[in-house]
């Protein structure tokens, strides 16, 4: 292949690779800018790919069962609001055990829906929108399922009006930052972080049905491996910003394509591929420690609050 | 306008009546096997006998006892990690990735002893993973000290590196010379932990990870030192005005609780496996802090939560053989048990009133 078709044909893998962890990643952004540390993050996805997955299959509505899946990440979104919010239990150990619930029951469910088959059963998925069909360079990069076109051009940029422009995004902020005085000024702070928690987790299993049914095709225990962690570090990196998240979760989408095509190509790399894997995890907290005590972390992350 | 209030409003209360702490386990016990009873029936199997299964049966023969002990050491020595760290309030979330970096050193100075006693051996090892896992818990500890760097996200994000470290390992210089799978080149006889008992895989894993918790008892309870990692862990300012030095003993809670979850990748390699794979653990750094809060981080919490968890690992072996009931509910009850539990500790200290 000529170099120029090698770089479209990463581009566009980048966007494709890009789209599930930008979902999740703006869902985690929506959480921890209200102050909640969502690590359930992992097995909402895992939740979401598996009902997205069962629900398309069965009905043979792709948009169902991604539809189900969002209602599915919404339940879980208001579980880990239940346990933080109203209880106010630990952030991260509340966290891990939604993880682990969501994990369990997905892979009991498929276990008992489909046995256990040899070859994971399949769904025809997404089909690829040829908008600039024929045009080169952009005829290729433009390939991308509807989802992905959803994502970057409407989530991103509505998740980023709706923090910067609006009053229930002000709000969310205010309460990420400092509970005591929204709720001394009339928000309620308890509302908002379930509604937060809500959406976020909707989004984040959004994402895990993009892998299942937007790319993959099936349903595997392997589907999520680590790329809820992965946007918790985009999150961090994006220093709360949507827009900034989606830069983020394009570098993370470049990087875990280029690995790809060079695996695929069969070169001998000096350093071994895993190095572009772990890279994303290595910028997060060099990130960080750049940034240091001066990272814009929202104020109460990790904080429950309660009202004396 | 006046905001309309959700849920509910706690109010601290300092007596909780005399029969709540007894009744607590009883009470998780019970909510968990009615949540999860609708699973079982989905499954086509009755919630009892299912139950019968899980907790009773592998106590009934001595292999199902003896496999108990095998899976609850593990999860002992990570319980016992993570509750040191968690103890002064350092939320240690990478005992997974201290795990594997205590297995590779295990492999890797297993592999080469060849000529040991095993005398020799087994300590070399074991102090070996125990530095290890230190070491690979040391960067988010310093960061933590020196920069502020919270240590939940760096301590997460490490278990993550870890993971691909151990994966290129296993695909470059440690492939299997024989098999090509990725895992490592068995370790040498002399540095296998002997077994306990004939025809049983319970193994010296198993007495280090109960020494373990002895010594993590006897710190956190009757020494000084576990005097002040209680202290800085309730409050950092009273503890710092009260003269403690706050950051060296979160370092060394740090350390030695990456130390800990080190010595479970080592028992694992040197009892188990005999040589490193990818899936050496199966999320026992994770279940780690679930038995550790479910112990209420004390020795002897930590203790029963680890046995707990090991028997419903086996019974979950048992009830998918037997009931055909799939072997994930396991994690299911360990989730909701953690829950549980976490809504009732509350309910211990508060009640519940309407806001």
């Amino acid at each position: 292949m000529d170099p120029i078709s090698l770089i479209t044909h990463l581009i566009a893998a980048t966007f494709r690779v890009a789209t599930p962890i930008l979902l999740a990643a703006t869902g985690e952004t929506y959480s921890e800018r209200s102050g909640v540390l969502n690590l359930g993050i992992e097995g909402t996805m895992f939740f979401g790919a598996f009902i997205g997955f069962y629900v398309a299959d069965q009905s043979g509505s792709l948009w169902l069962g991604l539809l189900i899946a969002i209602i599915g990440g919404l339940l879980a979104g208001l579980l880990m609001a239940l346990l933080t919010v109203s209880l106010g239990v630990n952030q991260h150990v509340s966290g891990l055990s939604i993880t682990l619930l969501l994990t369990g029951l997905s892979l009991f469910a498929f276990r008992l829906l489909y046995g256990n088959m040899p070859v994971p059963p399949n769904v025809e998925v997404f089909p690829l929108l040829t908008l600039f069909k024929g045009i080169p360079i952009l005829g290729v990069i433009s390939e991308q399922t509807i989802l992905t076109y959803l994502t970057f051009l409407v989530v991103t940029p509505v998740a980023w009006f709706i923090l910067y422009r609006t009053n229930y995004g002000l709000n969310i902020r205010s309460i990420g930052e400092n509970p005591e005085a929204a709720d001394a000024a009339g928000i309620n702070v308890f509302a908002i972080r379930y509604s937060a928690l809500a959406i976020g987790g909707a989004l984040m299993a959004a994402g895990g049905a993009t892998l299942s049914i937007g790319i993959a095709g099936s349903f595997t225990d392997q589907i999520i491996s680590g790329r809820g962690w992965v946007a918790i570090a985009i999150v961090i990196f994006g220093n709360w910003n949507p827009v900034k998240v989606m830069w983020g979760s394009l570098i993370f989408g470049g990087t875990y394509a280029l690995q790809l095509m060079l695996q695929a190509m069969g070169l001998k790399l000096p350093i071994p591929y895993e190095t572009f894997l772990a890279l994303p995890y290595i910028v997060t907290i060099i990130a960080l420690v750049i940034a240091g005590r001066n990272a814009s972390y929202p104020a109460a992350l990790l904080k429950p609050y309660r009202r004396e | 306008m006046k905001p309309i209030k959700l849920g509910w409003r706690l109010v601290r209360t300092d007596t909780p009546p005399w029969w709540m702490t007894p009744s607590i386990p009883v009470l998780i016990l019970i909510a968990t096997f009615i949540l999860t009873s609708g699973l079982i029936l989905w499954a086509g199997a009755n919630p009892f006998q299912a139950y019968y299964y899980l907790l009773i049966d592998p106590l009934t023969s001595r292999t199902g006892f003896l496999e108990v002990l095998v899976s609850a050491t593990p999860l002992l020595l990570t319980g016992a990690a993570v509750t040191f760290a968690f103890s002064t309030g350092y939320f240690n979330i990478g005992a997974e990735g201290q795990l594997y970096a205590g297995a590779i050193a295990a492999a890797g100075l297993g592999m080469v002893m060849e000529n040991f006693s095993p005398l020799l051996a087994i300590p070399i090892m074991i102090i070996g993973g125990f530095l290890a896992g230190m070491l690979w818990a040391l960067i988010p500890a310093i960061l933590k000290i020196r920069n502020g760097v919270d240590e939940v996200v760096t301590t997460l994000l490490s278990n993550s590196i870890m993971a691909y470290i151990v994966s290129a390992i296993l695909n470059g210089p440690w492939r299997n010379p024989q098999s090509g799978w990725p895992q490592s080149p068995d370790i040498a006889e002399a540095a296998h932990f002997f077994k306990l008992f004939p025809r049983a895989r319970v193994h010296f894993g198993f007495i280090v990870a109960l020494v373990v918790a002895a010594i993590l008892w006897f710190i956190l309870t009757r020494t000084s030192f576990g005097m002040k990692m209680r202290a800085v862990g309730m409050g950092k300012p009273a503890a710092e005005f009260a003269g403690i030095g706050v950051k060296k003993t979160i370092l060394i809670s740090a350390l030695v609780s990456g130390g800990i979850a080190g010595i479970a990748g080592v028992s694992e390699v040197a009892g188990i496996q005999y040589h490193l794979i990818g899936a050496l653990s199966a999320g026992y750094g994770y279940t780690g802090i679930i038995v550790a809060t479910l112990g209420s981080l004390n020795a002897i919490g930590v203790v029963l939560a680890a046995f707990f968890f090991g028997l419903v690992n086996v019974g979950a072996q048992s009830l998918s053989g037997a009931l055909r009931v799939p072997i994930f509910l396991s994690n299911i009850i360990q989730a909701t048990m953690l829950m549980m539990a976490l809504g009732m500790f509350l309910l211990k200290r508060y009640r519940i009133r309407r806001s």
